[in-house]
């Protein structure tokens, strides 16, 4: 049997985990990108909470990942949860640094004209600084999910959903006909949807973002 | 209540302090003025005297250490702030459009922000930007980034005046460009605030810039104290001390011609001939005056050539319209007299031939013309002057009694 032939009996499994695993990682940024910008709305004009915030979502991205999902097994259990909630904590620091990048390099005139107009704090977050940052906040979340892609396969070792499992499946049984196969499919869909999240930004990008500001 | 002001106060300044934190000194130290109602007040002065402090205390951009500010005799510094700033126009030094939005989007903020209809709000845009000199179909789509540093700073005007406030505070809204569009643009702006009448804050760096642009001039000094408060012409003609009349410079009386026009200014006269009169004519008038040249007039009177005597003398049969010289330096009677001066400069017999709107000849400026305005601009300034010592004697009496 060669690849082609693998993957054309396997069309139906590698789809449906794909689908999991675009799932989980589309739930993780958004999840992070919420909590990104409140993080960093909260904190992007004080010094002394930006830079914990920053400090404590930079010490995340440098657990070990099976490190992380192995304590996660004995503080949560196994399953979709615990794995999502790793995803989450990597996907935060290039949001919430991003974010507060983006909102501190708004032109201080351009916010004080706006306030000089009568906009309230509310109003001068959402209308203009928000707005003009946006673009920046965007390409955070483009590295997060480059990074959530990747580590979203090694949570199949605590049963979550996704790529991961073909992966892992496939490493256990190395040695058999088809199990290089297994884990190459694997691999090669996440490939695949890190090209197509890539495209899907490149989109979003000129969907949100003003004509103004490109 | 304060002789220098003719209309009633729009905004009244009360001993404003600003002490920034850690400063020994205030930025802005007790600072009393009062703004007459639809009037250009220019704030000028040195760099770091405190000019934006001030202007931001009235729109609350900064707060006030002490004192208070009345808005048509209310205390301003008591109400929502928000509220109070769409009341006001402001231009800040930086411009600060938003990049993000179209022009017409930047004009609409304020309008917006006071629920304005969608109608009245794109009519609006439309009214400004006609207003500003760019025609709303090209311009109302774009984006700042895609406007020139002028049409920038000219929208910035407009969206400052988009909900129509009766007061407006500019800080140094023509300061980035070229003096050549500066100067128009200060131009089309005084046109606009003859019809609109508010009551206008400005402040430049650019002694020029104030003395053309403004009714009444606030000379400062650091911590905004007072130097002198008072017209363009007093403050050419009478500097309070010589902090103002360093500031003002040596170019003073210079300055001042930039001030009158042409038309309130008495022409002297000028030998002048019909084109279809004959040579021995042209020679009789050239000789019964005291100078060496006629002006030739056309049949709607309007000047064609100079003819000397020599030219006269020249055998030949061409009429008087097409020998001597052709006329240069011509100026209409809304020039200032510097224009005047200019042209007189660089003119073949120094002089500058005044004419109306129709090309017909009024009359000429001659560097004697321009001595006798200075003279009398000088003695009516000093009767002024000597008017408001007496009133002040007057009020002085009335409070002793
Ligand atoms: N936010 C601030 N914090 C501390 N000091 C300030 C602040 N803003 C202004 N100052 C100080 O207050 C003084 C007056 O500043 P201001 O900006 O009013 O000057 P200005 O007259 O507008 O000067 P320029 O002509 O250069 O614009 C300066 O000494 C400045 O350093
Ligand atoms: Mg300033």
């Amino acid at each position: 049997m060669t690849f082609l032939e693998y993957l054309e009996t396997r069309q139906e499994h590698l789809l449906e985990l794909t689908i999991e695993h675009i799932v989980i990682v589309v739930e993780a940024i958004v999840i992070a990108t919420v909590i990104g910008l409140v993080l960093g709305i909260l904190t992007y004009q004080t010094r002394r909470p930006r830079e914990i915030v920053l400090a404590i979502t930079g010490t995340f991205l440098t657990i070990p990942s099976l490190a992380l999902f192995g304590l996660f097994i004995v503080w949560i259990g196994l399953g979709t949860a615990p794995v999502l909630i790793a995803l989450v904590m990597y996907a935060l620091l290039p949001i919430v640094r991003n974010t507060i990048v983006g909102l501190r390099e708004v032109d201080p005139s351009v916010v004080e004209s706006a306030q000089g107009m009568g906009m309230n704090r509310v109003q001068r977050l959402l209308r203009i600084e928000l707005p003009l940052a946006w673009p920046v906040v965007i390409a955070g979340m483009r590295v997060s999910t480059l990074v959530v892609l990747g580590i979203a396969a090694i949570g199949a070792y605590i049963n979550g959903p996704g790529l991961g499992n073909d992966i892992f499946t496939g490493l256990a049984r190395i040695g058999t006909s088809t199990a290089v196969y297994v884990v190459l499919g694997g691999m090669l869909g996440i490939l695949i949807l890190a090209v197509l999240f890539d495209l899907l930004y490149v989109l979003i990008f000129r969907l949100t973002t003003s004509r103004g500001l490109r | 209540m304060n002789e220098s002001t003719n209309g009633p106060a729009k905004i009244r300044l009360e001993n404003l302090v600003k002490r920034f934190p850690g400063q020994a000194k205030p930025a802005v130290d007790s600072l009393s003025m009062e703004i007459p109602e639809g009037e250009i007040v220019i704030l000028v002065g040195p760099s770091g005297c405190g000019k934006t402090t001030t202007m931001k205390m009235i729109n609350r951009l900064i707060e006030p250490t002490s004192g208070r500010i009345f808005l048509e005799d209310e205390d301003v510094t008591k109400v929502d702030a928000d509220q109070l700033r769409r009341r006001i126009g402001y231009v800040i030094q930086q411009i600060g459009l938003f990049p993000h939005m179209t022009i017409a989007q930047n004009i609409a903020t304020v309008p917006r922000m006071l629920g304005w209809k969608r109608d009245r709000i794109a009519a609006r845009v439309d009214e400004l930007l006609e207003t500003v000199g760019m025609d709303p179909a090209t311009y109302r789509g774009r984006y700042p980034k895609e406007l020139s540093g002028g049409q920038r700073q000219r929208i910035g005007v407009a969206r400052a005046m988009s909900a129509d406030p009766d007061v407006m505070l500019m800080d140094e809204p023509f300061g980035a460009i070229d003096p050549i569009t500066r100067d128009r643009l200060q131009n089309e702006f005084l046109r606009l605030q003859a019809e609109m009448k508010k009551t206008i804050i400005f402040v430049t760096h650019d002694i020029d810039e104030a003395i053309k642009m403004g009714d009444r001039i606030a000379i400062l000094r650091e911590g905004s104290h007072i130097a002198q408060f008072d017209t363009p012409e007093q403050i050419l003609v009478h500097p309070a001390d010589d902090f103002v009349a360093d500031f003002i410079g040596r170019g003073a009386s210079l300055k001042r011609l930039g001030l009158s026009r042409v038309h309130d200014i008495e022409l002297s006269e000028w030998p002048t001939v019909r084109e279809d009169a004959s040579r021995s004519e042209a020679l009789r008038v050239i000789e019964g005056s005291d100078k060496s040249s006629a002006l030739v007039l056309d049949s709607a009177n309007r000047p064609r050539r100079w003819v000397a005597a020599e030219h006269l003398r020249r055998a030949g049969e061409e009429p008087l319209g097409s020998i001597g010289l052709p006329t240069d330096a011509v100026v209409q009677p809304h020039a200032t007299l510097s224009d005047a001066l200019n042209e007189m400069l660089t003119a073949r017999y120094s002089c500058a031939i005044v004419v109306g709107n129709d090309g017909a000849y009024l009359g000429i400026v001659d560097i004697d013309t321009i001595n006798d305005a200075m003279r009398s601009m000088r003695s009516v300034e000093r009767g002024r002057m000597r008017d408001r010592l007496i009133g002040e004697d007057d009020h002085a009496t009335e409070v002793g009694e």
